[in-house]
């Protein structure tokens, strides 16, 4: 086995365990922090693949700022206790049911699927300046869409989360003076 | 054995699993809305592998602009739960089955 092998392995165990136990841990707070370690075991398959970009934005904005936005919220709601209600054990039972027939499904689909190696040459593609390129030339109007759809989320997270009833502070009263 | 496409697929495909489970098993809002963003990465690993092993950087991209999608999602999402959880003082789903009446 190669180090390749070796540190994908590792990495998809961390990666599978961490899942598991985001959906099996009663506190939502351990919760968040299994989900965080999936997310650097991810980031970790993201360098192996030499992606490094996508590596570095993946730690910056999911394990960075998503997942510490869910941990305020959390926290903002005091919901660190063990008290969530769970489903019914067949209403569980179905979930784990559904979600394993699914799996099976697709893993019938993929078994004839051609293996082909993964191998570990190094390609530039996921380097930041070829990737700048790429996005800067065929991907323009997808990019300031996306500025767009960032600005309207700001909006519409700032709307939906005000007081209701609170008004904002009067502005034509400071416009006045 | 070398790491294969396939072993991706697998590993993809298991992650994405285990998000359908979390979302199907759990009431707590907040663990559904974690296991959504857990589908979301196992689609954004595949897209990865695919694009290592086309030697294609469009897929890079793609994972790029999902990544973007994501935060406004989480942004407004929050936001939304927050708000419910001022009305009703629970995240639990289970409150919300009033549409149902």
């Amino acid at each position: 086995m190669d180090i390749y092998s070796i540190l994908f392995w590792v990495l998809s165990v961390m990666a599978v365990g961490c899942a598991l136990g985001v959906i099996l841990s009663r506190n939502p707070v351990n919760s968040v922090l299994f989900l965080i370690l999936t997310f650097f075991a991810i980031s970790g398959h993201y360098i192996l693949m030499n992606a490094q970009f996508l590596a570095i934005v993946n730690m910056i904005v999911y394990a960075g700022a998503i997942m510490v936005l869910f941990l305020f919220v959390i926290m903002l709601m005091n919901l660190n206790a063990d008290v969530e209600p769970q489903k019914g054990q067949m209403v569980q039972l179905a979930g784990v049911i559904s979600g394993g027939v699914l799996f099976l499904i697709i893993l019938a689909a993929i078994k004839t699927a051609a293996a082909q190696a993964i191998e570990a040459k190094s390609t530039d593609i996921g380097l930041i300046a070829n990737l700048g390129k790429v996005l800067f030339k065929d991907y323009i109007l997808p990019f300031e869409i996306s500025s767009v759809l960032f600005l309207s989320a700001m909006i519409g997270a700032v709307v939906i989360g005000k007081k209701e009833g609170g008004s904002l502070p009067n502005v034509s009263k400071v416009d006045e003076k | 054995m070398p790491v294969t496409s396939v072993h991706y697929l697998f590993l993809s495909l298991l992650l994405f699993c285990i998000g359908i489970m979390g979302t199907l098993m759990r009431r707590n809002a907040i663990i559904i809305f974690m296991c959504i963003e857990l589908m979301l990465n196992a689609v954004n690993l595949l897209l990865v592998a695919f694009s290592k092993m086309n030697n294609d950087p469009n897929a890079q991209l793609f994972v790029f602009f999902i990544m973007v999608v994501a935060a406004a999602e989480v942004a407004v999402g929050l936001a939304i739960i927050v708000m419910m959880y001022r009305k009703v003082h629970s995240v639990d789903i289970n409150i919300l089955n009033r549409l149902k009446h």
